[in-house]
């Protein structure tokens, strides 16, 4: 899910990174006042987590590869605001270092990944709790439909570059596959194996981490977040 | 604390199980593959890839990448690199990111 350089517009690039801007500053604010100097290193470990995570990919129908994300779990774990600042700087170093999606579009990545991926998340997961379903189903549900929101995005993204920008020649300029062919790959290879292995990996840790009487490392931050006493 | 650290190096040394997946990502291929798949290179892409120079591209050391033993060698280096370099980001961030302790005691 990560789109490399070059397949973007310029324009698309920019626009994508324009709306990053107030997510990051909102969620620096966010995490200036809701965090503890102490709990920073958490953030770290998430990104960290995100980083190594998304190196296990999985094959796929169609002979491609996917990967999960963790984006709900760092979620849960640290608050969307929170997480969307781990999983970004998890991507800019990708990106930076080994080349792993662009650096123009870092911030179409970071949109898809590091906001509407824990966002929807952890929307879906805060619903799914008011609606008293257990926190392991909920964390695997909000995940599955995270990382299929993020699929989503970056397959408009791209399926909208023939669309708007092509030569006099039809010839496209920047990614060459149209809505009907990057929608159906994407969605095919995230709603069928990525989306479960993110899924599986969330509630799996949820579940753990519950097991072993632990949560409370799984809550302590977003319940401070959200203004719960705990 | 401790268990983290087993569990971290643990995911770190299963990393190159990633590299079993045969094919590229869907939308992440090279130059090479776009021009086999579509005929022709767009010129914006050729013009905008190869913006950044990566240290490590794809994971992987520049020339030690010949066998599977080579890429998974790159694989958990990459990944011990990548982690490193994200402590030491959140190291800096932490100077200026979240209030200083309540004090309490």
């Amino acid at each position: 899910m990560h789109i490399p350089d070059g397949y973007l517009s310029p324009e698309t690039c920019a626009v994508m990174g324009t709306a990053m801007v107030p997510v990051l500053a909102v969620a620096t604010k966010k995490v200036n006042e809701t965090f503890d100097k102490k709990d920073i290193p958490i953030m770290a470990i998430g990104s960290a987590f995100a980083f190594t995570i998304m190196m296990f990919n999985v094959p796929v129908p169609g002979g491609t590869t996917a990967h999960a994300v963790g984006a709900t779990l760092l979620a849960i774990a640290l608050g969307p605001w929170g997480a969307s600042i781990s999983l970004t700087i998890a991507l800019l170093i990708q990106s930076l270092f080994f080349g792993d999606g662009g650096i123009l579009a870092l911030g179409a990545n970071s949109f898809n990944m590091a906001f509407l991926a824990p966002f929807v998340g952890y929307g879906i997961y805060v619903l799914s709790q008011k609606l008293k379903i257990n926190k392991v189903i909920s964390s695997a549900v909000g995940a599955y439909i995270g990382i299929n929101a993020a699929a989503l995005a970056a397959a408009i993204e791209l399926g909208l570059q023939p669309i708007l920008f092509h030569a006099a020649d039809g010839r496209a300029l920047y990614f060459p596959y149209g809505l009907n062919q990057s929608i159906p790959a994407m969605m095919l290879a995230h709603l069928t194996v990525a989306g479960l292995v993110e899924a599986g990996i969330t509630g799996l840790v949820v579940y753990y981490l519950m097991r072993v009487g632990e949560d409370n490392l799984l809550y302590r931050l977003s319940y401070r977040l959200r203004g719960e006493a705990k | 604390m401790k268990k983290l650290f087993i569990i971290a190096a643990i995911i770190i040394l299963l990393t190159p199980i990633g590299l079993l997946a045969p094919g590229s990502a869907w939308g992440e291929w090279g130059i090479d593959e776009i021009k086999s798949m579509v005929g022709y290179v767009p010129s914006g892409m050729k013009h905008f890839s190869d913006t950044v120079k990566a240290l490590l591209p794809d994971y992987s050391i520049p020339s030690f990448d010949k066998n599977f033993l080579q890429l998974s060698i790159g694989y958990i280096l990459s990944a011990v690199v990548g982690i490193g370099i994200i402590m030491v980001v959140f190291f800096v961030l932490s100077k200026t990111m979240g209030k200083s302790e309540e004090k309490n005691e």
